[in-house]
């Protein structure tokens, strides 16, 4: 039912211009994977590659370990879901849904049972006779989906399909697709440049930055464990400071820039160029200074966000610190103006590299 | 009213306004009453004109009635012109797609421009270069001869053939522009939703691009069906002995018989039942003029 994706060393070109370059991949079967990066990044060429609409200018695309080379969009057990969804808007809903299965010359009668049962899969009952311009944008949704279900794909295939969806709706509809996923067990390529999504509903996240892959792992290793400086910054918020690498010392490290020396984890790679990383939920300011990984602060600025309250900082080079203390009350918020320390801990500190480039192959 | 007064000011205003009346009133409407009106006065010398005789009467009308050769021409024009409208769109269809859906951007104004240049020539002189084209010694017949697809010349201008291929090229541009702008409207994830679900080629243009074009294709055929049923210049020169248009009828009662009043009948029975015929057409095909407005 559903299969594994295989991208062995990919590449996509457009006039010159290289979309993707040179991508590896192993997506298992039955996985939510989700590609994240900000757009330019390759990711729906990636998509579009797989789906079949692309050709790879090199490479090879394997989709349950077959080679999809000479196999056209129509020929690939794939359904892919549109950004704005595609649907047929002069065909009534059950038609859409059954559209795929039209095509495989089943029989009006069967079509429409299948996609009354789509419908119910969808939580979208009684909607078979409407019209696609009749639905909410979430109700689309879902047609959308039961739509890519009723061909039975081996492989789903989604580009940013809740970007058109308000918050709300969005987050509810992550839900959903991760139950779908489950319910169904097909493999999901999920395409976004909204980290919460990928984060949230995926097993793994590769990230994407201008045609490369930066890295892919779980979630939480992806958010804990930075493989370079790119990834740290793209997905959630850090404080980054630059200087250099003064001295090795086993898996930690000491990084000298212009507010002091700190204590930190090293990251993977050669550590050329490294920057200093930390996230400002792992900075604490405190009034007492530490022996190590303190730097002394003035308060300016103080943004509530809800859940949490974002503090900004300025040491004596300039340089902005954001903090973020949780809003529970375990923490006395400091008031505008008053001096502080910034202090982190060495194993939330990473000492990572640029983000990897086209020049850095091999 | 208030509003074009506020965006255009007075005078711009009243100008559009005089304009718009002179073309409806002057160019339109009022043509059409005087031919109107005709139709139903009987055809009489000068003297009578306003006499006794001069009463309104349906003659004009039962003289077309009862003659069965002048409704044998009327069918066949209608029949022909419905050949040439469906030639025109199996030409224009997949041009029209190639140029929304494959063409880069970049080289559709020279493709646009090559497509147009004829037009810059005007309706008799095409028609005369096929009248050339077409004749028993000419280039086409030539071409064919030496390349050995034929052996004899073929007699192109009998029956109705060179009336059709002139009538189509002359009009299948107006059958080109609203396909392109139809097809060109679809949004092509529509197309590649359709493709990724399993479809072949044709099931996407059966199920996707042709219900999307319908009202392109409709308005595309009520013009052309129009313009070649009511076209003079293409039938009187390309037309053989055997093939008559209607038009051809009705020059000939204002021209030749200068018989004004029967002419404007025929001329109305014309428009009439093109119009008919067209709206019964479009019926069948479940096309709404509210659609072909857009």
């Amino acid at each position: 039912m559903s299969a594994s994706v295989e991208l062995q060393d990919v590449c996509a070109d457009f006039g010159g211009f290289r979309a993707v370059d040179h991508v590896s991949v192993d997506i298992q079967a039955g996985e939510f994977f989700s590609f994240l990066g900000p757009s330019g990044c390759g990711k729906t060429t990636i998509l579009r590659m797989v789906s079949g609409f692309i050709s790879p200018t090199k490479g090879v695309v394997r989709i349950g370990g077959r080679d999809m080379r000479d196999q056209r969009p129509n020929q690939r057990p794939t359904a892919l879901i549109f950004q704005n969804l595609a649907l047929f808007p002069l065909m009534p809903v059950w038609e859409n849904i059954a559209f795929g299965l039209e095509v495989r010359g089943i029989d009006r009668k069967a079509r429409r049972k299948r996609a009354e049962e789509l419908l119910a899969l969808v939580d979208l009952p009684n909607a078979a006779d409407k019209s696609v311009g009749q639905l909410s944008g979430g109700q689309r949704q879902r047609v959308a989906i039961a739509r890519a279900l009723a061909v039975e794909p081996s492989v789903m295939l989604l580009d940013e399909p809740l970007s058109a969806l308000d918050l709300k709706l969005r987050q509810h509809m992550r839900t959903e697709l991760r139950t779908i996923q489950k319910r169904t067990q097909v493999t999901f390529i999920y395409i976004t440049h909204d980290q919460g999504e990928a984060l949230a509903m995926s097993d793994r996240v590769a990230v994407m930055s201008h045609g490369r892959l930066q890295q892919a792992a779980p979630p939480r290793a992806i958010y804990e464990n930075p493989a370079n400086g790119f990834v740290a910054s793209f997905v959630g918020e850090n404080n980054i400071f630059s200087g250099r690498l003064a001295e090795r010392n086993g898996t930690h490290g000491t990084f000298v820039s212009d507010d002091g020396a700190f204590h930190g984890r090293l990251g993977p790679g050669d550590l050329s160029d490294p920057k200093l990383y930390v996230r400002p939920e792992h900075v604490r300011l405190t009034k007492a200074a530490t022996d190590h990984n303190s730097l002394p602060v003035q308060v300016t600025d103080i943004a509530f966000e809800g859940n949490f309250i974002s503090i900004h900082t300025q040491d004596k080079a300039g340089r902005i610190i954001v903090s973020e203390a949780r809003n529970d009350g375990s923490s006395a918020v400091p008031a505008r103006g008053e001096q502080m320390f910034a202090i982190f801990d060495r194993d939330r500190a990473m000492i990572l590299s640029d983000e990897a480039r086209a020049d850095q192959a091999a | 009213m208030s509003d074009l007064l506020r965006r255009y000011g007075l005078p711009l205003t009243t100008l559009i306004c005089i304009l718009v009346v002179f073309w409806l009133l002057v160019l339109v409407i009022l043509p059409n009453l005087y031919l109107f009106e005709n139709s139903f006065r009987p055809y009489l010398p000068v003297v009578e004109m306003g006499g006794p005789k001069d009463v309104y009467t349906l003659k004009n009308y039962m003289t077309f009635v009862r003659s069965p050769i002048h409704i044998t021409v009327f069918v066949s024009t209608i029949l022909y012109s419905c050949v040439v409208t469906v030639i025109c769109f199996l030409i224009a269809y997949p041009l029209a797609y190639y140029l929304a859906k494959k063409v880069s951007v970049r080289s559709l104004p020279t493709l646009f421009l090559i497509l147009t240049i004829p037009l810059w020539v005007s309706e008799i002189m095409r028609s005369f270069a096929w009248f050339i084209i077409l004749s028993l010694r000419g280039p086409l017949n030539f071409l064919l001869i030496n390349l050995d697809i034929i052996e004899r010349p073929i007699r192109w201008m009998t029956g109705f053939r060179s009336v059709i291929i002139g009538l189509v090229y002359t009009y299948v541009l107006f059958m080109l522009f609203p396909v392109y702008n139809a097809i060109q409207s679809l949004d092509t994830n529509q197309i590649e939703a359709a493709e990724d679900l399993g479809a072949p080629w044709w099931r996407i243009h059966w199920r996707v691009v042709l219900p999307h074009a319908k009202p392109g294709i409709a308005s595309g055929s009520v013009m052309v069906f129009m313009l070649s049923a009511g076209s003079i210049l293409v039938p009187t020169l390309l037309a053989s002995t055997n093939s008559r248009w209607f038009t051809e009828i009705i020059q000939q009662w204002m021209f030749e018989s200068l018989d004004w009043n029967t002419g404007s009948a025929y001329a109305f029975l014309l428009l009439i039942l093109c119009t008919v015929f067209v709206t019964v057409v479009m019926k069948i095909f479940r096309v709404k003029l509210s659609d072909i407005a857009k």
